[in-house]
């Protein structure tokens, strides 16, 4: 395969990887704090779709790609109600917040199908973009692009080196331990909700605002599950949720080249790719790991006490 | 200053279980309607023309009834898998594979008399649609595979082999273009009650469910499944044999789900076709949980959230409403089922602080 396919595929990777990029670094945040969100496709689907909304209503794609933040944080709080407050189980919690999100993007959205927002084009770096191999798949991308190279790079130093972060991950390690410190583990455990709910649903507003341009039915297409999946893979570190997620963009991007030529593969075929891969990904890393890496008290409700 | 003072109940009473449940549903109807209301619908009238639909007459009431047997099975097995904490989210894929390992059959050799062919499409789709379930099981116990992903990774996959085998090697040459099959020849359709529309695979529902209901009460396996379930380690260290009980549920659970597709594509749709993924799998997840995994109450909740189908269906016709709104329905009704079983597990009393 020559350069100029593998390059212009390269920067296909890195532009379907984004989103799944946002929503797992948004579930690691949620898990390290000890809450598993089974939510995360759900809270994709309702990001997607307000940023839609509104950006097509205010024309502006930055109010957009924040309201797919804030709705799927909103959405987020449905979970932290029922597991936190009421200690409903966490599995069907997010189940449930998973079908109930795919299922009211839809519902809300019927009327919006194949209507176009005002969303984020690709900006070319100046210097950057000159750079031979890295600057074509990096630096003519969309802002959106940018702005997700500093995530992982940001939810790193949170976890690793502040006092917040240290305080989220003692939670999810042991809530006893945590409760001592700065927000107390029920505050941790909303902080962690949130903010994952948040970066789902900016993966989420990714789609609507920079990948279609327009609203249809059903448009993450798993990328929710698939997040959820990285999270394992990257044994709960941002900086391999980079790699997983870069590898996922990949073979969408192969895919859809591949329908595009006109292959002689069926297109069923084809969309096994992610799915496959997915399966391939967590039987590889859970015989690597062994889901040692886990939180000790991942999914685990903290008995109310007076 | 007042305060919360939250206690754990030594019971969770069965009133308080009837009680929750009708709120729960009544506000789920509740956010509904306001949702019917954004469209610009009738919030109420809206509602009452779904339960209509679902139940305001005969030809409604077998609808749901049709409707209650896939749903039923594929809830059924989940609900075993869930006794033993394994999340098999997986039942919407081993429907597909059951539906097309039946279909197989009749494919292949279509001569056979119906005494041979129905009963070996049912054992076929059980096969298949169990094997389906075995492999996240194996992944599960051989290397801690999450069997919640690979199950749902599995739906895709299982889903997507159903419309490859429709729309390429086993579409009917003679079916203008669309992705189906050949129709079956009447030996390999299951057929109907007397003079109803409901098909005998209701039988097999009132079967599978007694033998499960006498499974968990009498067997000593089905206890080591409850025990095994309310504590996996102490399971394990007890010597209960934990990964075999793994495989076992997950191959019934697939089963159920496979017997569900087969009845699909034989009794209602007679040929296999895109159209037969309609989302039991995932009803029956909703449904094992509202009926807190009882083979009796599944019967119930299937036969509700049937209902729902159809209701939904009867709004789609008449007032145009979207189908996602049965599934947001659905989401909606675990949610506050889930969030209100507080209440019934905790007794909350608000006492003056000193």
């Amino acid at each position: 395969m020559n350069v100029d396919i593998l390059l212009p595929l390269m920067a296909a990777a890195v532009q379907s990887g984004t989103p799944i990029l946002y929503a797992t670094l948004g579930e690691i945040l949620t898990e390290k704090s000890g809450v598993l969100n089974l939510g995360v496709e759900g809270m994709m689907m309702v990001g997607a779709l307000g940023g839609f909304l509104a950006a097509h209503y205010t024309g502006s794609p930055f109010l957009g790609f924040l309201t797919a933040g804030l709705f799927g944080a909103l959405v987020a709080v449905i979970h932290g109600s029922v597991c936190l407050v009421f200690q409903g189980n966490q599995v069907v919690s997010g189940l449930a917040l998973t079908i109930l999100g795919t299922n009211l993007a839809n519902y809300l959205g019927t009327p919006h199908v194949g209507r176009a927002a005002p969303g984020f084009h690709s900006v070319v770096i100046p210097y950057l973009a000159e750079i031979p191999l890295l600057g074509p798949v990096l630096f003519r991308q969309d802002l959106l692009v940018y702005i997700s190279y500093f995530m992982p790079i940001l939810a790193w130093l949170f976890l690793k080196y502040t006092r917040w972060g240290l305080g989220l991950r003692a939670v999810g390690e042991n809530p006893d331990a945590g409760s001592a410190a700065g927000l107390g583990a029920l505050g941790y455990r909303w902080a962690g909700i949130l903010t994952g709910g948040f970066l789902v649903g900016l993966g989420g507003g990714y789609l609507s605002l920079a990948y279609t341009h327009l609203w249809t039915n059903g448009l993450s297409a798993g990328r929710g599950w698939i997040a959820v999946a990285l999270v394992i893979f990257a044994f709960w570190r941002p900086g391999r949720a980079v790699v997983g997620a870069y590898l996922f963009g990949g073979v969408m991007a192969f895919q859809l080249r591949l329908q595009a030529t006109g292959t002689n593969l069926p297109s069923s075929l084809l969309l096994m790719l992610p799915y496959g891969l997915t399966v391939l990904v967590l039987v590889f890393s859970s015989w690597r790991g062994r889901g040692t890496e886990a939180p000790a008290m991942l999914g685990v409700n903290m008995e109310p006490m007076d | 200053m007042f305060g919360i003072k939250i206690m754990k109940k030594q019971e969770p009473s069965l009133w308080g279980s009837c009680f929750l449940f009708v709120g729960a549903v009544a506000l789920s109807l509740g956010i509904s309607g306001f949702l019917l209301g954004m469209r610009g619908n009738s919030p109420v009238g809206g509602i009452a023309l779904l339960f209509k639909g679902a139940f305001g007459s005969r030809w409604a009431l077998e609808d749901s009834l049709i409707k209650t047997i896939p749903i039923f099975l594929c809830s059924l097995g989940v609900a075993v898998t869930f006794r033993l904490q394994i999340w098999n989210i997986g039942a919407e894929g081993q429907f597909a594979l059951g539906a097309v390992g039946a279909t197989w059959l009749p494919l292949q050799f279509p001569g056979l008399p119906t005494a041979l062919m129905l009963p070996g499409m049912l054992l076929i789709a059980m096969f298949t649609g169990g094997i389906w379930g075995m492999i996240p099981a194996v992944l599960k116990n051989r290397i801690r595979a999450n069997e919640i992903i690979v199950t749902l990774m599995f739906n895709y996959l299982g889903t997507l082999f159903l419309e490859y085998l429709v729309y390429g090697p086993w579409k009917d040459p003679v079916s203008f273009g669309f992705p189906m099959t050949k129709q079956f020849s009447s030996n390999a359709v299951v057929g109907m009650i007397g003079h109803t529309r409901v098909n005998w695979g209701i039988v097999l529902c009132f079967l599978f469910g007694l033998a499960v209901w006498v499974f968990l009460r009498y067997s000593r396996l089905g206890f080591e499944l409850k025990a095994s379930g309310e504590n996996v380690k102490a399971a394990k260290y007890a010597g209960l044999p934990y990964e075999r009980l793994v495989i076992l549920v997950m191959v019934f659970s697939g089963a159920m789900a496979g017997c569900a597709g087969f009845l699909e594509a034989s009794a209602n749709l007679n040929r296999l076709q895109p159209s037969i993924m309609v989302g039991y799998g995932y009803t029956a997840i909703v449904v094992a949980w509202l009926a807190q995994l009882n083979p009796l109450y599944i019967g119930i909740a299937s036969y509700l959230l049937a209902g729902l189908k159809v209701g939904v269906e009867n709004i789609q016709l008449e007032l145009g409403v979207p189908a996602a709104f049965g599934g947001l329905m659905e989401g909606l009704i675990l949610l506050t089922v889930l969030a209100g079983a507080f209440f019934t597990k905790y007794r909350i009393s608000i006492r003056r602080k000193t």
